[in-house]
């Protein structure tokens, strides 16, 4: 991770995302928003509604996790990603709004992967389990909606230097996949 | 009889939800220093070495060391010579919970109906486990559970004729398919024998054990021992980037069972592998 570091202030724009490729270690700073499975149930039943969603999602990057609440003097509690599958079947509406990039953990499915080739996004994962450390790179975090879902609540977050690894890229190469097989005996 | 007021109960179980979720075992910590030093990928050697530096962060801080706080899990044995006063136990350790979860700024990740889906707001309820045992204490283990690795957990009902080989193909294929998704390296727990229910719970139940103790039984220690290489030879790593350390260790309980049966379940735990017991 510590060989190439790459640096990109969002908003992630086409021509960000196309520069990353996986395995690329990237330290992400600027405004990135939350939001995980009941944040993206309500997501996705406001888009089919014809409502407006909370956020302009263009360009944007949502970070699946649901923080632990801040000490006094905290900005955030740990704050490490979920696991990105549950998510699978309500992202390909987001990409297609323009969501450019997600950080969370574990495997996507295919249609994910094929909707980040055809419109364009990148996944990120950050190290699952260890957030402590990731909330270091969190200055900032504000509920913007759905406050009711407490943990699952859409915050928004001033980030700096937050650090990921590019597991999937805009082309689809998967780093789960390539880099198991080195390993395997 | 020993009388036992329940509030003591309630006053250990609020202690222990909150040093569980901020400062991880020594036993976690000692495996993966050890992983470090034998993983043969730079990524998942680094990534080791963070998750090292979130424990101390985490324990410096008195934060939890995973946003995932986990749905509290307890075993409880209760001595049979221990008269309880003052209340019932089961509302003793959920108000314990209730109180850890909220002093501890940990995170309420419980809904109150699978379905309907409200978040309890505190935590609760836990999920407790009694036995009773003979004497005059009560021994309260708690282990926060995560539900990125529970969720790659599964159970299969295999055939006598299945055996050993069986067992086995079945924990590395759960896994295996699990890939990055629980957080690894993991701990695998299995339970063998005993009815669905039994082998379920045997599995949990292995991953209070400390890392680095095995199993008394010889035929079930070299099993955990041979799982454990198979495992580590799948390439997942940590975090799934690649690696030799997918696991931490595999820890097995078995149980007699019925001439017809084999169950088999196999409960994953992500390396935040948080256990505490203690004795009153």
């Amino acid at each position: 991770m510590s060989k190439n570091i790459k640096r990109i202030t969002t908003p992630l724009t086409e021509e960000k995302v196309k520069s990353l490729r996986a395995g690329d270690t990237v330290y992400i700073s600027g405004v990135i928003f939350t939001g995980r499975d009941a944040a993206h149930q309500r997501l996705i039943d406001s888009l089919k509604k014809g409502d407006k969603l909370p956020f302009d999602i263009k360009d944007q990057i949502i970070y699946y996790v649901g923080p632990a609440p801040a000490k006094p003097g905290q900005a955030i509690g740990s704050a490490g990603p979920t696991t990105s599958y549950r998510m699978d079947e309500l992202t390909v509406p987001l990409l297609e709004l323009g969501l450019n990039g997600m950080i969370g953990k574990g495997s996507r499915s295919k249609k994910v992967i094929e909707g980040m080739k055809k419109y364009g996004a990148i996944y990120f994962a950050a190290i699952g389990g260890a957030g402590a450390l990731i909330a270091d790179s969190i200055k900032k975090a504000e509920i913007i909606a759905y406050e009711d879902l407490g943990p699952e609540a859409i915050r928004k977050l001033e980030v700096m230097d937050f650090p990921v690894i590019v597991v999937i890229d805009s082309e689809g190469n998967n780093l789960y996949e390539t880099e198991r097989q080195k390993y395997k005996k | 009889m020993r009388k036992l007021h329940v509030k003591e109960i309630t006053q250990a179980v609020k202690e222990m939800c909150i040093s569980a979720n901020y400062n991880l075992g020594k036993d976690v910590i000692d495996a993966f220093e050890k992983a470090k030093e034998n993983e043969e990928s730079p990524v998942g050697k680094e990534i080791i070495e963070n998750l090292i530096k979130n424990a101390q962060i985490a324990r410096y801080n008195q934060m939890p060391m995973c946003q995932d706080t986990g749905m509290a899990v307890l075993f409880v044995e209760l001595g049979q010579e221990v008269q309880l006063l003052d209340g019932n136990i089961t509302d003793a350790i959920n108000e314990g919970v209730r109180q850890g979860y909220s002093e501890g700024y940990l995170r309420k990740s419980v809904v109150s109906d699978p379905l309907i889906r409200k978040n309890t707001g505190d935590n609760t309820p836990a999920i407790i486990y009694y036995d009773i045992v003979p004497g005059d204490k009560v021994k309260i283990t708690i282990a926060p559970k995560g539900f990125g690795s529970e969720n790659m957990s599964k159970t299969k009902m295999l055939k006598p004729s299945d055996g050993i080989k069986g067992v086995e193909d079945f924990v590395v294929e759960v896994v295996s398919q699990a890939g990055p998704n629980p957080c690894p390296p993991i701990v695998v727990g299995v339970g063998i024998g005993g009815t669905l229910d039994k082998a379920a719970n045997m599995a949990k139940k292995a991953l209070i054990r400390p890392i680095g103790e095995h199993n008394e039984l010889q035929h079930i220690n070299e099993m955990e021992k041979r799982l454990l290489e198979r495992i580590n030879n799948l390439g997942i790593g940590p975090q799934g980037l690649g690696g030799i350390t997918t696991a931490l260790a595999v820890n097995i309980e078995v149980f007699a069972t019925h001439i017809a049966g084999l169950p088999v379940a196999v409960n994953i735990n992500c390396h935040a592998s948080r256990h505490e017991e203690r004795i009153i």
